[in-house]
């Protein structure tokens, strides 16, 4: 799609989003809940005593019974609805051919945990704070969108060779 | 008048039906935008595509021109959309660790479920990852609480801040889009890559 239009697209979920519930769109705050559950359901007591997930226990509460997980659900369900209309579902690895599946791996999956870590740091990713933060017109928004492109930049010529 | 679910105290179920119904919706629109590619995604940073900053920017300046309009007219009461909040030490930290991780992962997250939901082994090693950081950082949390918590200026508005009206920030803020748009074509053309591009 052309990426203008998709960008109105994308827009008008978001000011949805806005409208109806009175919030912007999200995507590393998904990951966090499942994590929070899943070290709930597993030690609770470590979880009841730990300052940062016991925010999240209160009387009884479910973290999973957010809006967030809910809408990465969804988000999972209309990418591969996309895909299927368009003809792109294909279970494989995408890479630059000078590097080998194993690097490309590993290199994804010190992303995730890097960039996941600084969400939780900065209190949303692209989308959550960059993104619906400019919407509402937040200095949050846009200082998280500069400091997510400007280090970006910044590093893109070490992990080069990942890419070009 | 919006925002509905608080105005007319929707029902847990209702809201996270509605949040299901919004992920389909932005999950969709990542997907048609081509983000669901680490590879085109990565173009930003070596200029040969520059899909991200089109899509970023028309999307942020549709819901603020959208979110301006329907305040204007009545039919959204902006002071009860969610602003948020401006930790100035934890946003400038959290924010360069993101980047180094996009230009390492070649997603974010979201785009990183986009990339999952067609099948894209990568993003699930990404995703995987997301989870661990989000781990690792509940297990720090106690001893970078003071960074976390720290230099906190609450839900601060940058027209605000300037002195400006929100109008005259949306109108600057098109006028900058337009030339990071004729800019990124520039940079296309420049750093053309047709290897990778034509099998993006």
């Amino acid at each position: 799609m052309n990426p203008y239009i998709a960008g109105v697209l994308l827009g008008l979920v978001l000011l949805s989003a806005m409208y109806i519930s009175g919030r912007g769109l999200g995507a590393s705050g998904g990951l966090k809940y499942t994590v929070v559950a899943v070290v709930g359901a597993i030690d609770r007591q470590h979880a009841m005593e730990s300052p940062y997930y016991s925010k999240y226990f209160g009387e009884g509460e479910n973290p999973l019974k957010s809006w967030l997980p809910f809408e990465v659900l969804g988000m999972l369900l209309g990418g591969f609805i996309s895909g299927a209309i368009s003809g792109r579902l294909k279970f494989r690895i995408e890479k630059s051919p000078n590097i080998s599946n194993k690097k490309r791996l590993l290199f994804a999956f010190l992303g995730g945990v890097f960039f996941v870590y600084g969400a939780q740091l900065a209190r949303g990713c692209t989308s959550g704070a960059a993104l619906s933060g400019m919407a509402v017109l937040s200095v949050a928004g846009f200082v998280t969108m500069i400091a997510i492109f400007g280090s970006a930049y910044l590093f893109a010529w070490f992990f080069r060779k990942l890419w070009i | 008048m919006g925002p509905l679910s608080i105005l007319y105290d929707f029902p847990e179920w209702l809201n996270l039906l509605i949040a299901f119904f919004i992920g389909i919706g932005f999950g969709f629109a990542l997907e048609q935008a081509g983000f669901s590619s680490s590879r085109k995604l990565a173009g930003m940073f070596y200029g040969y595509d520059t899909t991200v900053l089109k899509v970023f920017f028309t999307a942020a300046i549709v819901a603020l021109v959208g979110s301006q309009l329907l305040s204007y007219l009545g039919l959204l009461n902006l002071d009860l959309v969610f602003v948020n909040n401006y930790y100035i030490a934890a946003t400038l930290i959290g924010g360069t660790i993101m980047g180094a991780g996009f230009v390492m992962g070649g997603f974010c997250p979201g785009t990183g479920i986009s990339a999952l939901s067609i099948g894209k082994i990568d993003a699930l090693f990404f995703l995987i990852g997301g989870l661990f950081g989000a781990f690792l950082f509940a297990e720090t949390y106690p001893f970078i609480q003071t960074i976390a918590m720290g230099s906190y200026r609450g839900p601060v508005r940058i027209d605000e801040w300037m002195g400006v009206s929100p109008g005259i920030f949306t109108l600057l803020l098109i006028v900058v889009a337009v030339g990071l748009f004729w800019l990124a074509e520039l940079a296309e053309k420049k750093y053309k890559r047709p290897d990778i591009t034509s099998k993006l």
